[in-house]
């Protein structure tokens, strides 16, 4: 064998691997991507409830409560960015740290101090290689949150929001991730969690135009909200973790099968310019033999004479 | 006024039970409470503690709840809780085993919850 062909024959038998190995993590991510899908929605009914409360105690009494008004002179802000733990998702990660940077100028323009938490190994590893300030991280949960993961990564912000503004506490909450529309669209988002517009509130709630029952409140309207402000944060938290989680699968599964058909076509191509190679040694090897017959003719007959 | 009222008890991953009943008690953070069909629009923060619903066919449900609101309005009652087991899910002996680790470790919250595990299947 030419060394020619020898060289396609290893690149052919390389590439060929990578194909295997691609094909198995598009599978692989599509059967993860209907599994978060079916967690996104068992989550729906409780979030559902939960909004359905909170706007019936912010609509239904004239409770103040931190995490409904609005600081006068908002100095500080926290934003938490969700990415994901491992690459190989095309833009996935890009996008969502994009997004959170436009953000972080806007706030700052805005003249407010941000404070970033991140969730994911690829957001902190993007953060520190650019040496900027991340208040607080998590990791390792990102494929398949759980609603414990979602509460661990609540608490220090709503701790932050409680705090007043000397301690270190933030007057805004807002939220980066990315949005699962459908298989084929992941939208990074933003938007800000706290403090709560109701009006906002009440237009996610299933029903429009529904007129909320008067409530009875046990133990208090205060109490209720003071209880309730937390879990519906969390449970924010908790579908934003779990949208991103389906996101992330989408894109690792839109991005290997794009590798696995350009692995297709790389091989396409080699095999064609092997066959080439393997043709031109063929076709060489005939006439040197042609060439030498013909030579050894020429010499007899001249030997006869 | 209807004669039963229809409840939905979800935790936060997913819906634990949903049907009709006569009656659901429930204890909240002011003391345990009765809903019947017509109660007056009431939310309320649940304590960690079992919670029994007649369904309207006789049976009764029990479940371990920790933590979370009772909503009830327009004969439609929900129940929302981070954590929500129904009697016959709770594995008694996990349960024991895990009120004796959270009695030796004197960690107050995870015996309450065992506890509280235990006494909903105890109850049925």
């Amino acid at each position: 064998m030419g060394a020619q062909l020898r060289v396609y024959k290893r690149r052919i038998r390389s590439v060929t691997a990578t194909k295997k190995i691609t094909k198995a993590m598009e599978m692989i991510a599509a059967s993860r991507v209907v599994k978060a899908q079916r967690k996104v929605a068992a989550s729906t009914p409780y979030a559902q409830e939960l909004t359905r409360a909170v706007t019936a105690v912010g609509t239904g009494s004239n409770t103040k409560h931190p995490l409904t008004t609005e600081a006068e002179n908002p100095s500080r802000a926290a934003v938490l960015l969700l990415t994901s733990d491992r690459g190989l998702a095309g833009a996935f990660n890009s996008n969502s740290i994009k997004a959170a940077e436009q953000l972080t100028e806007r706030l700052e323009r805005e003249g407010k101090q941000v404070d970033t938490y991140i969730v994911g190994r690829r957001g902190v590893a993007h953060y520190n290689f650019r040496e900027r300030k991340i208040t607080e991280s998590f990791t390792g949960f990102t494929d398949e949150p759980t609603y414990a993961d979602a509460k661990q990564v609540a608490a220090p912000l709503i701790e932050a929001i409680e705090k007043t503004n000397g301690d270190g506490g933030v007057d805004e909450l807002h939220i980066v991730y990315t949005e699962f529309v459908s298989m084929m669209t992941q939208t990074a988002i933003d938007s800000r969690l706290l403090p709560l517009r109701l009006d906002e509130v009440s237009e996610r709630s299933q029903k429009k135009d529904e007129i909320l029952p008067l409530y009875d409140f046990e133990p208090s309207a205060e109490d209720v909200l003071d209880a309730l402000l937390p879990r519906y944060v969390e449970s924010r938290i908790y579908n934003a973790l779990l949208q991103s989680a389906a996101s992330k699968h989408a894109a690792t599964r839109r991005a290997m099968k794009s590798a696995t058909d350009n692995a297709g076509e790389l091989i396409n191509t080699l095999s064609r310019l092997a066959n080439a190679a393997r043709q031109a040694e063929i076709t060489q090897e005939i006439s040197e033999i042609v060439g030498g017959a013909s030579a050894l003719a020429d010499a007899t007959a001249g030997s006869d004479k | 006024m209807a004669a039963e009222l229809h409840v939905e008890l979800v935790a936060a991953d997913r819906q634990v039970w949903s049907g009709e009943a006569t009656l659901v008690v429930a204890r909240t953070t002011s003391g345990d409470i009765g809903v019947m069909p017509g109660h007056q629009p009431l939310l309320g923060v649940l304590e960690s503690g079992p919670v029994t619903i007649r369904t309207s066919d006789g049976g009764t449900v029990i479940a371990a709840v920790h933590g979370g609101f009772i909503s009830f309005a327009d004969d439609k009652l929900s129940l929302l809780a981070e954590i929500a087991e129904l009697s016959d899910e709770i594995d008694v002996q996990r349960a024991e085993r895990a009120l004796e680790r959270a009695k030796a470790e004197a960690d107050a919250l995870a015996e309450r919850r065992a506890e509280v595990r235990l006494r909903a299947v105890n109850a049925h």
